[in-house]
């Protein structure tokens, strides 16, 4: 008796594991799809710049605030735990390095990824997915307008342009924030902290690495919260679960992509 | 919806990408550093460059007066051939001293050019020919303990000679050594 | 030119294993207000979705002005969209724009129209619902019936050939109910198009229609003009048109035996 429960929960738990991968593997072909024909119906959104431009607006700008404040927040974190170790080795110089590295290879594109996830992508995947629901989408469809032309792709193409730009900014801010740490706070030497930062970033292989990370963070985390608003079925609870799966997918993404790019750019 | 504030905040944000990665560029990276003009390119053969890489810089009395291009191995002599370059600014001697030196105690590798007396300088393509090799630490730990143990030997026991020999070879090798 | 707009040829539509038509024939006449009539969840919003080819048969096809809509690419289906206007249940406006923008969405992406020559039509659109004062207000601004009329403006932007309503008249107030029932009427006439009507409210629908076809079970089961109906004596029209409640459609969805139910607890989990 016991031992045919036991069978029976485990065949339901083998099946349910089953028809999730189906549904995982589904959702990722319809993603695709989602983004090839993104990229087939993308001229519209540069010959009307307008339609892009407004949409830079309400993702990038509209994400300028919270990028600037956590990136001056990260660098100071980086400076005071940075020194806190270095100085045991007697390096405290070596903090400015260490603050410019962490944040133009790493920090900087990983950060703003997961905070644009969190602001912009949510903001995108509720627009797309209400816009749905209230038979928008359907609207422009019987208009003749096509919907991925004229709402997913200007969204697409605004998320890639932010993206780099944020990730720019915050290693920026990020940079002055542990600087103004390190520098007059702790009172690490100014020359110092900029000379031997300037010694040890390279620009091809740190900086330009850093922004070719973030341009693909931006079309990750863009698509990722389009293909979940345009996905959602169209009721209130659909929408708030696609909104929460756009944050867990896109952080897991963006991590994943960021140990892949990583380990290509080290070339290891 | 107004499209003008919509132009200008667009406008604002692209400026401040511009300009930071701008500032990233030139205060943060070694894109101003690296790119020193016009330089010219000189080699340098070692016995052991330790941890140099390619983007050391290369310093002399201090200032970082150009960057290593490559680092090679020549297998016929079995040593290390550094190319170095240099800004065009600064004319060295032909019997330029070329050392590899650590910034500070674990602190990374540059190479160091101390100038000599020779009237002609240094052309595109020349070889360093007085170089003096990265100091490894491993080696001059052993170096020293070695003799350390060594002179404690030779003082229970002073009547073997040949103990006491091998112990003024190696201070004299550690003597060497800067410390 | 054939007389008939809309054809509906022995259509079948079904998805997940559900069978929502089953050969259903009907014809829309040029210049008519034609009602498709049924209870909620009959398929009768499927039924315009299948003619606006949003959506493709399993069996049958829809001809719009001769060209079998589900035989089209994107490009033909497009054509042939642009010969109709739709009015969506809760009006369906894009939320981020004014109600002038809203109105001239179809202009601006379908058109080259320039910028002045828009300005006039979107106001006479407007005007024609009686909305012309509300042009710079946004669509939250709105009230439900505001918001259809403006979504009427919308779909008569390009001067379709045909109108579909999806429930035109639900959850509004009698006024409005009755303003927009004039609206359809007049506008129909006055443009020359097709209406197609897609509603569950008896009266007003009977007081606009030329010809009114009844669905249930996914088959067309009485058709006819308003008059014929209301006279009729099928018994699940008579429920319909008289708002019974019961009748051939049971007060009670498909169950167990209620008795046995209540007293057999152990099986009710």
């Amino acid at each position: 008796m016991i031992k045919s429960t036991l069978h029976i929960s485990i065949i339901r738990t083998l099946r349910g594991i089953g028809s999730r991968m189906i549904e995982r593997t589904w959702r990722l072909g319809a993603g695709a799809r989602l983004f090839f024909l993104t990229l087939v119906y993308s001229g519209e959104s540069f010959r009307r710049f307008n339609l892009t431009l407004r949409e830079v607006y309400s993702t990038g700008v509209m994400s300028l605030l919270i990028i600037i404040v956590s990136a001056f927040f990260v660098g100071m974190v980086l400076a005071l735990q940075g020194y806190n170790t270095l100085q045991k080795y007697g390096s405290s110089e070596a903090i400015g390095v260490l603050v410019a590295l962490s944040l133009v290879r790493e920090l900087g594109p990983v950060v703003t990824a997961l905070l644009f996830a969190g602001r912009a992508g949510t903001a995108i995947t509720a627009e797309i997915g209400l816009m749905k629901t209230t038979e928008q989408l359907s609207a422009m469809e019987m208009m003749a307008v096509n919907p991925i032309a004229r709402v997913i792709a200007p969204r697409f193409w605004a998320g890639v342009i932010s993206m780099p730009i944020l990730a720019s900014l915050f290693s920026m801010v990020g940079i002055l924030g542990g600087y103004l740490v390190a520098v007059p706070l702790i009172g690490v030497d100014d020359g110092a902290f900029w000379s031997q930062m300037q010694a040890n970033v390279d620009f091809r292989l740190d900086i330009v690495n850093g922004v070719i990370k973030s341009i693909v963070f931006g079309v990750a985390c863009t698509m990722i919260a389009l293909f979940e608003g345009y996905d959602a079925p169209p009721t209130a609870e659909g929408v708030s679960r696609a909104t929460t799966r756009t944050v867990v997918i896109s952080s897991l993404t963006v991590l994943a992509l960021d140990f892949i790019l990583t380990s290509f750019m080290l070339e290891v | 919806m107004d499209r003008t504030t919509i132009d200008l905040w667009v406008g604002i944000f692209v400026a401040l990408g511009v300009a930071a990665l701008l500032g990233l560029a030139m205060k943060v990276g070694n894109l101003t550093s690296s790119k020193i003009g016009d330089t010219y390119s000189v080699s340098a053969a070692f016995e052991n460059i330790g941890s140099l890489k390619p983007h050391a810089p290369v310093k002399s009395a201090g200032v970082v007066v150009g960057r290593v291009d490559s680092i090679t191995f020549d297998s016929s002599k079995y040593e290390a051939i550094v190319k170095i370059n240099i800004d065009k600014r600064y004319p060295f001697p032909k019997d330029t001293f070329a050392n590899i030196y650590t910034a500070g105690l674990l602190g990374e590798q540059y190479v160091g050019l101390e100038a000599g007396g020779d009237e002609d300088t240094l052309k595109n393509g020349d070889k360093i020919i007085k170089t003096q090799d990265a100091v490894v630490l491993e080696k001059m730990i052993s170096q020293f303990l070695f003799s350390k143990a060594s002179e404690n030997k030779s003082d229970d026991k002073s009547d073997d000679g040949s103990n006491s020999k091998a112990t003024k070879a190696k201070s004299t090798e550690l003597g060497a050594a800067p410390f | 030119m054939t007389p008939n707009i809309v054809e509906i040829d022995n259509l079948s539509f079904g998805y997940k294993g559900r069978v929502l038509h089953k050969g259903i024939n009907m014809v829309f006449p040029r210049g008519k207000v034609v009602a498709i009539m049924g209870g909620s969840g009959s398929g009768k919003t499927t039924l315009l979705r299948l003619i606006g080819g949003q959506i493709r048969p399993s069996k049958g096809e829809v001809r719009v002005d001769g060209d079998v809509v589900h035989k089209q690419d994107r490009d033909g289906i497009y054509k042939l969209r642009r010969k109709m206007g739709m009015l969506f249940q809760h009006g369906a406006l894009f939320t981020d724009l004014s109600v002038f923008d809203n109105v001239a969405f179809p202009m601006r992406e379908l058109t080259d129209l320039p910028e002045s020559m828009i300005r006039d039509l979107v106001l006479m659109k407007l005007n024609a619902v009686g909305l012309r004062g509300a042009h710079a207000l946004m669509p939250t601004e709105l009230s439900g019936g505001m918001a259809r009329r403006v979504a009427l403006a919308r779909a008569i932007a390009l001067d379709p050939n045909i109108i579909m309503y999806d429930e035109p008249f639900a959850g509004l107030d009698p006024i409005t109910m009755g303003v927009i029932c004039d609206l359809i009427r007049t506008l129909n006439d006055a443009l020359g198009t097709t209406s197609i009507i897609v509603s569950h409210d008896v009266k007003e629908t009977f007081m606009i229609a030329d010809y009114v076809y009844f669905v249930a079970n996914g088959e067309v089961v009485a058709e006819g003009t308003p008059d014929d109906l209301m006279q009729s004596t099928l018994p699940f029209v008579h429920q319909f048109v008289h708002g019974e409640k019961d009748g051939p459609v049971p007060f009670h969805y498909a169950a167990k035996n209620y008795q046995s139910e209540l007293l057999g607890r152990v099986s009710v989990k």
